[in-house]
């Protein structure tokens, strides 16, 4: 149904570590719950358009007015790191 | 004194406060001594000081007066604990507002703290807190269900008149379903979803969990509305307006013959066959109809929901707020920081939703997902052909145990059986208090029978239908028997 | 496999261009775009992406795009959406970016012989910083982000492979910033980001239709750096394939310092950035009256307008392009004819502006913001065409324009620069000239016309350049009768 190295590759993916143990047991549960949910196969949904959105809107935008920023304290004060006024993280690769 | 405050319902509340027959201080005083001692776990976060004697003019003269409000904590409140009950966002401060709770602040409400949840809005239970799990007032060894659970029970208990909740496949349904209690999803877009940590961005929609139907139509009066700042909202094009309809004359309600009653108690089916009756007994004509997708709708739910989660929960990576582990290097920092911040469930829907849009299996999944959706509105329009209302029970079963369900996700996810399929056509619909089930769920129980759990009955109308839909549970609630909750017993 | 005669080789050469929009705010949040700002002065809970926020499309970006997309023969979509595009990096906020993706507002145009492929709407990533070894506990270096740039609107121009040489892609890409420059929907600054190019290069044998593997060249921030860069890499490939081995497909970074590319290290998985509809957004439908009024409010562009140098004004090829292609420079000199009014010489007029003040002042300052303004030069261009001033005369005006500005008349004035006319002072110190010079009075005589050099030389040297040179020609063969 969905395999180890699946569920290694989409971890990877979603920056989520699993152990070892919650592999086993992701693989087991995605299983399960992808096993009922893949009775949509059997549909003839030929021709059918898909639906990402149910209102029935376009072009909801907005005037190229300014409004106030945060000011920077209020920004960062959230941030786990703070340098140079910045938000810090672990040196990214280029 | 304390006791009389609390009996009176939201609407009920704000007369007073106008009449000046009670206290808007001590109202909420009386409500925040309760919440200070309670013992289910419905709030995360509770308000310590008192607005109305600290800024009374905040609420004179406001529509509802300083009526108390607890809210759900999926909504960011500017400087308030706003944690999606997840330790991701453990001692999280927004910067800024929810529109839906500024808006229910400037109408007057005066917040008496966050409830608890299901984390970031995943769950059926409310055991997917991140921080404590929530009793279910009518029997505390049960869930109260999800995710809007502590709302809910906050409600249920008296720690609240009301309370906002949200709802992405059935999270405001469900709970007030199994806690006796009304609970409206509005159509999608009319209420704003800024500053509502998202779940499912095309699904989620915020909306009154109360202890009465005119109460949810108050709540729903000053929390829609189209906000510049949620470029999918439209607002109700109607004014709400209070309910007041005393019969169904001339209406017609549709129960779908496609519904499989294997996996609903025979408690629950009874109530919701009595509920039709008094339909009927109120003048509605019942007719058949069928939603020969809806059976689809949970595949296509649980598809849809978790893909647009996986992206929505991918800002939390330990940068800009919440928590951080560290590790050796910006990967290991995202991968140990999202291991430690999230609970099982939302690791297993981020799962769920990235393998959904993955590379090669996109079509399969997330596309197919789409035009499920598709066919599931289109039987719904074609439903409202013949009739004005669908209705089913809310849940296929009363509240149970906790931990029963857990090691069982698919098992949790058909609780959503009934309210998915409203939710991926973005209508409204209601669940009303309809009766009462022994504790198994085996058969119907009157008001006083021991250990009596509630059953819900969901109405749906078609979009921007609420003020029908609103009437149509009035005139139901009215012909329904009272059954006391937990607070009033 | 060995060959007698060596295979030729062409290039195979497609651009991704990134161009950051010049409107007030940014894509999706109100906040101000300005280049330069603090770090992180700039931003709101939206374009940090903090919980529950929503993004709300700029209409004025919108508007751009459909204008670039026009100027560059584009179709517009009927109806296009915003996608997501996931993956992790510290400079993207939300986790992932919105941009487009089956279905571009902007699609199958052309400009100047090179098909567009695509042109989209997308949000710009925030700015990392690295910092380098801090000491810290926690691991070596740092990176720091200011999210200032981050939402900034981009349209992404991606051509089809249409281009063949460094040259081409440089002399094609400053016509394509002269388009957007003129436009006005962008600053097309390179130095500061707001135009970004990359370029995909294969190579194929002259007469193959089927293309070679590519490399990305990434991030070039000049033109020169693009065509350089271009011809290394195309040198590199060449060389690669003349030894029998393969190109790989990879990113590579040019250093202009040291002419070499050094590849970027890939990275650590595929690139599956599961796009798919962003919900927070509904479609962008423009409505065809929308498109056709920016269609009507579009500038003359530079291709038309270098077709109205070259044939309404009579300007040589290369001059008509130069100008055209050049925008602030194109811009300079048409305001210098519009103040030099009808009767000027448009020819004369480009080779002051192309020839001597681009000298003075550098191909890439903005003459407009020298100390000559369009009404000085267009003066001098028009005392020089009434022979008020001689050229060596006028040359020392503009020195003295470039240095400290003024008015030309009072220069000449003040400094005695006047051409003299055919007035009696010329035709003295003519004969003083032709007396002083005999043998060359001699040489003419006999059919050498080139003795006449000798004096002119000397009525120069005596009137300090003010003579005019056909005058004094006129003067001298009346008075020898030739
Ligand atoms: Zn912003």
């Amino acid at each position: 149904m969905i395999e180890r190295k699946d569920v290694e590759y989409v971890a990877r993916l979603a920056r989520l570590r699993l152990s070892e143990e919650e592999q086993e047991r992701m693989a087991r549960e995605l299983g399960a719950v992808l096993g009922y949910i893949e009775h949509i196969e059997e549909l003839d949904l030929s021709g059918v358009e898909p639906t990402s959105h149910v209102v029935d809107l376009v072009n909801s935008l907005r005037s190229d007015e300014v409004r106030e920023s945060l000011p920077r304290e209020a920004a960062l004060a959230n941030a786990p790191e703070v340098v140079d006024n910045g938000f810090a993280v672990p040196a990214a690769g280029s | 004194m304390s006791a009389d405050l609390i009996a009176l319902s939201a609407a009920q509340a704000a007369v007073a406060l106008h009449a000046g027959e009670i206290d808007a201080a001590e109202l909420f005083s009386a409500y925040a001594d309760r919440v200070a001692g309670e013992q289910i776990g419905a709030y995360l976060w509770r308000e310590e000081g008192n607005p109305l004697v600290e800024r009374p003019a905040d609420f004179r003269s406001t529509p509802l007066a300083g009526v108390p409000i607890a809210v759900k904590d999926l909504f960011c409140m500017e400087g308030v604990p706003s944690t999606a009950a997840s330790k991701i966002l453990e001692g999280y401060l927004p910067p800024y507002t929810a529109t839906s709770i500024a808006r229910l602040q400037a109408a007057g409400a005066s917040v008496l703290g966050k409830t608890n949840m299901d984390e970031f809005a995943m769950g059926s239970s409310n055991e997917n807190s991140g921080y404590k799990t929530v009793k279910n007032p009518w029997d505390e060894t049960r869930v109260p269900g999800g995710s809007s659970g502590g709302s809910a029970a906050a409600v249920a208990a008296g720690l609240a008149p009301w309370a906002t909740g949200t709802d992405t496949g059935g999270s405001i349904r469900q709970p007030a379903s199994l806690c006796g209690l009304v609970g409206l999803k509005p159509t999608y877009g009319s209420v704003s979803r800024y500053g509502m940590i998202a779940f499912a961005s095309s699904l989620d929609q915020a909306g009154p969990i109360t202890r009465d139907v005119t109460d949810a139509a108050l709540m729903l009066k000053y929390m829609q509305g189209k906000d510049e700042r949620d470029s999918t909202s439209t607002g109700l094009p109607d004014e709400v307006e209070l309910p007041s309809a005393t019969d169904l004359n001339g209406k017609r309600f549709g129960v779908p013959s496609t519904i499989d009653w294997s996996g609903v108690q025979p408690g629950v089916k009874a109530v919701f066959d009595a509920a039709v009756e008094r339909l009927t007994a109120l003048g509605a004509e019942v007719v058949e109809i069928t939603l020969p997708h809806a059976e689809h709708g949970l595949s296509a739910y649980y598809l849809i929901a978790p893909a647009e989660a996986s992206a929505n929960l991918a800002r939390f990576d330990g940068v800009r707020f919440g928590l951080r582990s560290e590790g050796e290097g910006l990967t290991a920092m995202y991968e140990n920081t999202r291991h430690d911040g999230f609970g099982a469930e939302v690791k297993r829907r981020i799962m769920l939703g990235t393998y959904a849009l993955s590379s090669g299996y996109y079509d399969a999944y997330y596309g197919r997902a789409q035009l499920v959706r598709t066919k599931i509105a289109d039987d719904f329009r074609a439903a409202f052909n013949k009739c004005d209302f669908v209705v089913t029970p809310t849940s296929p079963t009363v509240a149970f145990k906790v931990g029963e369900r857990v090691e069982d996700p698919l098992a949790m996810y058909l609780s959503d059986l009934f309210t998915v399929p409203m939710s991926l056509a973005g209508i409204p619909a209601i669940s009303v208090p309809a009766g009462l089930a022994t504790p198994d769920g085996a058969a119907q129980a009157a008001p006083g029978d021991d250990g009596a759990l509630p059953v819900g009955l969901q109405i749906a109308g078609p979009a921007h239908s609420e003020n029908a839909l609103l009437d149509a549970a009035f005139a139901f609630e009215r012909a329904t028997e009272h059954m006391p909750a937990p607070w009033e017993r | 496999m060995s060959q007698n005669t060596a295979t030729e080789y062409e290039a195979v050469i497609g651009l991704e261009i990134h161009v950051q929009l010049s409107t007030n705010t940014k894509m999706f949040c109100g906040c101000q775009l300005q280049f330069g700002a603090d770090p992180n002065t700039l931003t709101c809970p939206v374009c940090l992406g903090h919980p529950g926020t929503l993004p709300v499309p700029n209409e004025k970006a919108v508007r751009y795009a459909i204008a670039t997309g026009l100027a560059l023969g584009c179709s517009i979509a009927p109806r296009s959406m915003f996608h997501r595009k996931n993956y992790f990096y510290p400079d993207l906020p939300k986790g992932y970016q919105i941009s487009q993706f089956d279905v571009p507002i902007c699609s199958d145009g052309e400009l100047a012989g090179v098909r567009i492929h695509r042109a989209h709407m997308e949000e710009d990533a925030a700015k990392n910083i690295h910092v380098g070894e801090s000491g810290r506990i926690h691991g070596a270096g740092r990176t720091v982000v200011d999210y200032n740039r981050g939402g900034t609107p981009l349209v992404e121009i991606v051509t089809e492979p249409d281009i063949r040489s460094g040259a081409q892609a440089r002399e094609w890409l400053q016509l394509l910033r002269a388009t957007i420059k003129q436009l006005g929907v962008s600053d097309v600054n390179m130095e500061e980001g707001s135009l970004r190019c990359d370029a995909n290069i294969s190579i194929r044998p002259v007469g193959a239709t089927e293309l070679g593997t590519k490399t990305e060249l990434k991030n070039m921030n000049s033109f020169r750096f693009i065509e350089r860069g271009i011809d290394a890499e195309i040198a590199r490939q060449t060389a690669l394939v003349n030894a029998g081995e393969k190109v790989r497909q990879e990113t590579l970074h040019f250093d202009p310092s040291t002419g070499s590319l050094t590849s970027l290290r890939s990275k650590e998985e595929s690139h599956d950035y599961r796009y798919f509809p962003e919900p927070d957004l509904v479609p962008v439908a423009p409505p065809a009256e929308l498109i056709e009024e920016i269609r009507a409010s579009l500038p003359e562009l530079p291709l038309e307008k270098a077709d109205h140098f070259e044939n309404g004004l009579g300007l040589s090829v290369d001059t008509a392009r130069f100008l055209a292609f050049n925008a602030e420079i194109g811009a300079y000199y048409q305001e210098v004819l519009l103040e030099a009014g009808a009767d000027v010489d448009a020819k004369r007029t480009a080779d002051w502006v192309t020839g001597e003040l681009v000298a003075r002042i550098g191909a890439d300052a903005d003459p407009a913001e020298s100390k000559v303004t369009p009404v000085a030069l267009a003066q001098l261009v028009t005392m020089v065409g009434e022979k008020k001033v001689t050229n060596a005369g006028a040359k020392t005006v503009l020195d003295r324009l470039v240095e400290s500005g003024g008015v030309p008349e009072q220069i000449v004035e003040a400094e005695g620069l006047a051409a003299m006319g055919d007035g009696d002072e010329l035709a003295g110190i003519v004969d003083a000239a032709l007396e002083a010079n005999p043998k060359a009075v001699d040489d003419m005589k006999a059919g050498n016309m080139k003795a006449i050099g000798a004096v002119i030389g000397f009525v120069m040297k005596q009137t300090q350049g003010r003579a005019d040179g056909g005058e004094v020609t006129r003067i001298v063969r009346e008075k020898l009768g030739l």
